[in-house]
């Protein structure tokens, strides 16, 4: 016993070290799998605070360049509007409203992020504001990524920019689907894997969400192919697609919530029993 | 005692500050950020308990991960660090550490420079490696290291040139 004691008391500097440092790594683990960075996380009171008080300064910079976003939505927005009443009393579905499934909400960036190999972004929305985890997140020119973590004032954003987050796409002409992912390297593409072979395609085809998960609705844009090659397998195709998105510089988001998740849910586990 | 400890306590909080504030929006092509806050670990009294230390490099570590959303890659490297700087300290500065009378004001710039490069280049190699988690893409780590690795020594220079007093 008293060896014991004599052996944690000489070596308790390495001891200490080790137990910091695994905690640490123990962190680090978590953040990496999805969905289960418990505690660290910037939606917390604190941290939340500090970058909303920064973002209203800092906000002001760039109000030209986020202003002629919102005038260049507001635009598209007008043009559709004026189209579908001149369609009106035809039988005509307009597949750009997503009936009474999707709600949308706004929100504010408040931290951005897109230099580490795992980016998250903050919002200034929270549990206050009925947002909860798994919603879509995109802009007015596609999409950002998926709620990961809320408090009551603000939440975390996994965005696409990161390599654990898996969304599903497709290509506008076709149907065939496959996964985004990102490799870390450029904050302007991401790759778009597991697209069939017998798929056709070329440069500068647009990319949509392909409503297959019940986070985004179908045709949301996502950005245009930059090039591609087959896999080590040569039997999918790896699509560098090139975002619409400037996703370092994007302020005004909106929130996307499918109101029938539950019932997708409840049917697709009674399916798996 | 009582300045020194209040100096160390504004240093803290002003350097998570900066960092968080200003130098993690750099984004120098794209990518390179200095990480300066390490500046506290590297200027901690030489004489004062390593458990301390180790501590308050956690407790730092950790507070910059809560800001930036990294899971615990921050908080690792500078308890990292804070349990290497003997070993630093040693082949930097040599006899003078021996005799336990290192003040940072006071040694010859190269030493001290040696000193702040051996650091950051272990932490930025610890830190970069967590971040990306995969051998695969051991070249990337190394480009990380390296650049954030230059930005970071030159800033941390340049700030302790500016705020040192004169020793005498």
């Amino acid at each position: 016993m008293q060896q014991i004691i004599n052996f944690i008391i000489r070596n308790k500097n390495f001891l200490l070290f080790l137990l910091l440092f695994g905690i640490s790594i123990l962190f680090t683990v978590q953040s990496h799998s999805y969905h289960k960075s418990k505690f660290i996380n910037s939606a917390n009171l604190l941290t939340g605070g500090v970058y909303n008080s920064i973002n209203n300064i800092s906000g002001y910079f760039n109000l030209k360049s986020q202003n002629q976003l919102l005038v260049e939505e507001n635009t598209r927005l007008r043009s559709l509007l004026r189209n579908s009443i001149i369609k009106l009393g035809s039988t005509f579905i307009d597949s750009l409203s997503f009936d009474e499934t999707y709600k949308f909400y706004n929100a504010n960036i408040i931290k951005n992020s897109y230099s580490l190999t795992n980016n998250f972004l903050t919002i200034n929305k929270g549990k206050n504001d009925s947002i909860k985890q798994d919603f879509g997140v995109i802009s007015s020119k596609g999409i950002i990524g998926i709620i990961d973590k809320t408090s009551a004032n603000y939440g975390t954003v996994l965005s696409i920019l990161n390599t654990t987050s898996r969304i599903s796409a497709q290509l506008k002409k076709t149907n065939h689907f496959g996964t985004l992912t990102w490799n870390g390297k450029s904050p302007q593409l991401i790759q778009l894997i597991d697209i069939p072979k017998v798929a056709k395609f070329k440069v500068g085809d647009t990319i949509i969400t392909s409503g297959r998960s019940s986070i985004f609705p179908k045709k949301i844009d996502i950005g245009t192919v930059e090039s591609f090659k087959l896999d080590d397998a040569e039997n999918y195709y790896q699509i560098e697609v090139k975002l619409f998105n400037d996703m370092t510089n994007i302020e005004h988001v909106y929130i996307i919530e499918n109101i029938e998740v539950k019932e997708i849910t409840n049917l697709e586990k009674s399916q798996n029993e | 005692m009582n300045s020194i400890f209040s100096i160390h306590t504004w240093r803290f909080f002003a350097l998570v500050i900066l960092q968080v504030l200003i130098f993690n929006h750099i984004n120098f092509l794209g990518y390179i950020n200095p990480y300066i806050y390490i500046l506290f670990i590297a200027l901690f009294p030489v004489k004062n308990n390593r458990i301390i230390l180790i501590l308050l490099s956690f407790f730092l570590g950790i507070i910059i991960d809560f800001f930036l959303d990294t899971g615990g890659i921050h908080a690792a490297a500078c308890v990292f660090i804070g349990y290497v700087r003997p070993v630093a300290l040693k082949f930097s500065f040599g006899t003078i550490y021996e005799h336990q009378t290192v003040k940072f004001n006071s040694v010859d710039f190269g030493a001290k420079l040696n000193y702040l490069t051996f650091l950051t280049i272990m932490h930025h190699l610890m830190l970069f490696s967590l971040e990306i988690f995969n051998f695969s893409k051991i070249i990337l780590v190394l480009q990380k290291t390296l650049f954030s690795s230059i930005f970071t020594i030159l800033l941390c220079i340049t700030i302790n040139i500016i705020f040192s007093r004169k020793a005498k």
